[in-house]
């Protein structure tokens, strides 16, 4: 792994993850940030070189089931966490694109 | 009344000594009377307990008991759904969701005719080690109200400790549940990864996860053990093994089951200042304990040892920030009044209803997984997870277990790690375990005289290792000088 440093932009990688962060906070992650991103370099130090990753403790893959339909739960159970519905069928959502209810 | 155990309460309900509604309505007299210093639980529906408790004694006057346990209280840790009851993850986001379905081991407990009793306190979305991070209220630990209970599974494992309830139910990510039972004076327990089901637990790292018991001691966990483990169908990461049936087993045992049992002292965790004095002092008498019995004590090494923290970080933050993207404020959860576009729903509802904690873990995850960064830190982080893994094996081949402290240091005060590297960097003993995926149980070993506080050591076993894993525990509870670890409240 090369020595050059990667540098967390916290800003950008909110954005990514979709969390709204104010100033103060912002500014404090980004030092909290940087620290912890400064420890986990630490693995670069290691020689992986030939190792096979491993995504998962148990040794399991491609654990299928039967391709069979089913409805396991009513609508009605499914929309009753849901903010807002229409008609109890459907979950009602903010516009898309900004403005477009005006069209 | 209330110092019963599992096996205890079942006793005593099969002898007919107490009905169900007398013992639940026990431990709601128990819950009235400390919880208010404690805060252990985040909800608890009187009225939800003792119907399940009077079904539990109908049933048992018609001859119809489900098991054994039918009519003993389980706390369940409050991401591990439990149909109509909240589940909120200790999170604003969610809290006012309420769960639609039983995850799968609630539908075994009950099919077993436990009574669920109440949601417990924790991390928000499991991530901490002191319950601090929960968004709703902070969990004391029963041995000194001014210290944590650790954490994620704080609330769960504090209520077992202050005798609220027998057992309860947490969840184990990086040490979630063996953190808490150490700092608490209970035993806890992670099961080999994909023992048991994840299917109703809200997922925080899916590769690392794993439910498991709380409790007074090793039989009570084999209890549960047995009956929340095996296959599950809705959950494809589960073992494709059947339930264990491990529990006369461990009732079985005596501390003869310690003689020529090979107990393995990593090198990496005992070297150096990482101990403090009163945990080392802990392990130095359990050690000596444990010799006395017959057992012979053989030096390991964990060659990765020194990168297991960072390696975590990694992987279970990388996993966390893609487990986290559903809330988002459309199907479930809260959502942001202000927002009039969609993209500022997301932006406002994940900004407002996630905490400091889980903000930077999505963040550090987002970044190991975004472009240009995937290769060098999630990929990387997964080969040195199969290194880590390889310790293990190998260490399991010259030792039957392998003994570790489960923390650093004792139970700290509130606000005392502020400082969140600080905090992940006491994970040290627990977190690679769940990377590699093996079993573990934390038992209190001993009371620090000065302070009072409890101190837990953890007996880690190869992957499927739970019954010789809790055969040895037991025998250790056994032997060791402290025998009932009660405090007073």
């Amino acid at each position: 792994m090369s020595a050059e440093k990667m540098n967390i932009d916290v800003s950008y990688v909110a954005q990514l993850a979709r969390i709204e962060l104010d100033e103060t906070t912002k500014q404090r992650l980004q030092s909290e940030m940087e620290e912890i991103v400064g420890f986990v370099d630490q693995l670069g130090t290691l020689d992986v070189e030939g190792i096979e990753p491993t995504a998962h403790a148990a040794p399991l893959t491609n654990v299928l089931r039967d391709d069979k339909a089913g409805t396991p739960y009513e609508r009605s159970t499914m929309l009753a966490n849901a903010p807002a519905t229409v008609d109890d069928e459907l979950i009602k959502v903010p516009p898309v694109i900004p403005g477009e209810e005006e069209a | 009344m209330s110092t019963y155990t599992l096996t205890q309460a079942a006793k005593a309900l099969t002898n007919g000594a107490i009905s169900s509604d007398e013992l639940t309505k026990n431990y709601l007299e128990r819950v009235k009377s400390v919880d208010s210093k404690v805060k252990a639980f985040l909800s608890i529906d009187e009225e939800y307990i003792l119907n399940q408790a009077k079904a539990s004694d109908l049933r048992r006057s018609k001859g119809e008991t489900l098991s054994d346990f039918d009519g003993v209280p389980i706390v369940m840790k409050d991401n591990i759904a439990v149909k109509d009851l909240p589940c909120t993850c200790a999170s604003k986001i969610l809290e006012k969701f309420v769960s639609p379905y039983d995850a799968t081991v609630t539908k075994r407990l009950k099919e077993k005719g436990m009574v669920m009793f109440g949601r417990a306190n924790m991390d928000e979305f499991a991530m901490g080690s002191s319950c601090e991070n929960s968004g709703f209220q902070k969990t004391c630990n029963p041995w000194d109200l001014e210290r944590v209970p650790g954490g994620s599974s704080g609330g769960s494992a504090a209520a077992v400790a202050s005798l609220q309830a027998p057992v309860a139910l947490g969840s184990d990510t990086g040490g979630s549940i063996r953190q808490p039972a150490a700092f608490c004076g209970v035993a806890g327990l992670k099961p080999t990864y994909g023992r048991i089901s994840r299917y109703g637990l809200v997922a925080f790292a899916s590769s690392l996860d794993q439910i498991g018991p709380l409790a007074h001691d090793s039989v009570d966990l084999a209890a549960i053990l047995d009956i929340i483990s095996g296959n599950d169908p809705l959950d494809s990461t589960s073992l494709p093994d059947q339930a264990t049936n491990i529990l006369e087993s461990i009732v079985q045992t005596t501390p003869d089951d310690l003689k020529g049992v090979k107990i393995g002292l990593p090198k990496e965790y005992f070297s150096g200042d990482g101990l403090s004095p009163e945990i080392a002092a802990s392990m130095t008498a359990t050690q000596k304990a444990l010799e006395n019995a017959g057992a012979q004590l053989v030096e390991v090494s964990l060659p990765r040892t020194e990168y297991a923290i960072a390696t975590y970080y990694i992987i279970a933050t990388a996993e966390a920030s893609a487990n986290l993207a559903r809330f988002d404020g459309i199907r479930y959860g809260a959502r942001t009044e202000h927002a009039d576009d969609l993209m500022k729903t997301y932006f406002e509802t994940r900004g407002n209803g996630f905490g400091e904690e889980v903000k930077r873990r999505i963040i550090l995850g987002t970044y190991a997984l975004s472009s240009g960064y995937y290769d060098a830190y999630y990929l990387r982080a997964q080969k040195v997870r199969t290194l880590i893994r390889q310790d293990f094996e190998k260490a399991h081949e010259a030792c039957d277990l392998i003994l570790t402290p489960v923390s650093p240091c004792l139970p700290f005060k509130f606000g005392e790690k502020s400082n969140p590297l600080q905090m992940y960097l006491s994970d040290i003993f627990t977190i690679a375990v769940n990377l590699a995926g093996n079993c573990a149980v934390s038992v209190p070993a001993s009371i620090d005289a000065a302070t009072g506080l409890p101190i837990g050591v953890q007996f880690v076993g190869p992957a499927m290792g739970e019954e010789k894993l809790l055969r040895i525990s037991r025998a250790f509870e056994q032997i060791r000088e402290q025998k009932e670890f009660i405090p007073n409240l």
